[in-house]
């Protein structure tokens, strides 16, 4: 495993819902991201996040990670969710809502 | 750089021959697209790996040389949601 690999392997089984995204939750950089931080604020579940453009190294390798090419990405469990379709998707379905264990009576 | 919907939905169906595919420009600057696909080869694949093919289906374009592409994939119409 790569040492970018590894960095990233650890944030994800550390923290039980996290989101690899560019900018912050205050300013997102980019539509995707922005529109993922919506759904999990939404959501009222804690997360963390991962700015990818302050980190080139973590930004290239979570592509060979997931062997996905875009960002941004959810990880829930130690586990690669989708990037920001698939969670609308899955908001959509209340299936999000079940994998985070949201509390459905706070929407 | 921007990419013509049509080169888009030609290397979706060349790499899922019996896809059916919808091509959308987003903000009409050739750079942000959404696509919808649905295939029978997607049965049984969960959404990543349905998009995953997608993504191979345009060797490594998207996140590259194509900005974004907006993905809705499924075996069947309506099957995705």
């Amino acid at each position: 495993m790569s040492e970018a690999s590894s960095r990233i392997d650890e944030i994800v089984k550390k923290n039980e819902v996290v989101l690899f995204m560019k900018g912050t939750t205050l300013f997102p950089q980019c539509g995707f991201s922005s529109r993922a931080v919506a759904i999990l604020d939404h959501l009222g579940v804690q997360f963390e996040t991962v700015d990818v453009l302050q980190d080139p190294e973590i930004r290239q390798g979570i592509k060979e990670y997931s062997d996905w090419p875009t960002i941004p990405q959810l990880y829930v469990k130690g586990e690669f969710v989708g990037g920001s379709d698939i969670m609308m998707e899955m908001f959509e379905s209340g299936e999000l809502q079940q994998l985070v264990g949201a509390d459905a009576s706070s929407e | 750089m921007p990419m013509a919907a049509d080169e888009i939905e030609r290397l979706i169906r060349e790499a899922i021959p019996d896809a059916q595919v919808t091509i959308t420009d987003l903000a009409g600057d050739g750079d942000h697209y959404a696509a919808r696909v649905f295939s029978p080869a997607f049965a049984g694949l969960s959404r990543i790996q349905q998009h995953q093919r997608v993504y191979r289906a345009l060797g490594g374009r998207v996140g590259g040389e194509l900005h974004a592409l907006q993905l809705e994939t499924g075996a069947s119409e309506g099957d995705g949601m």
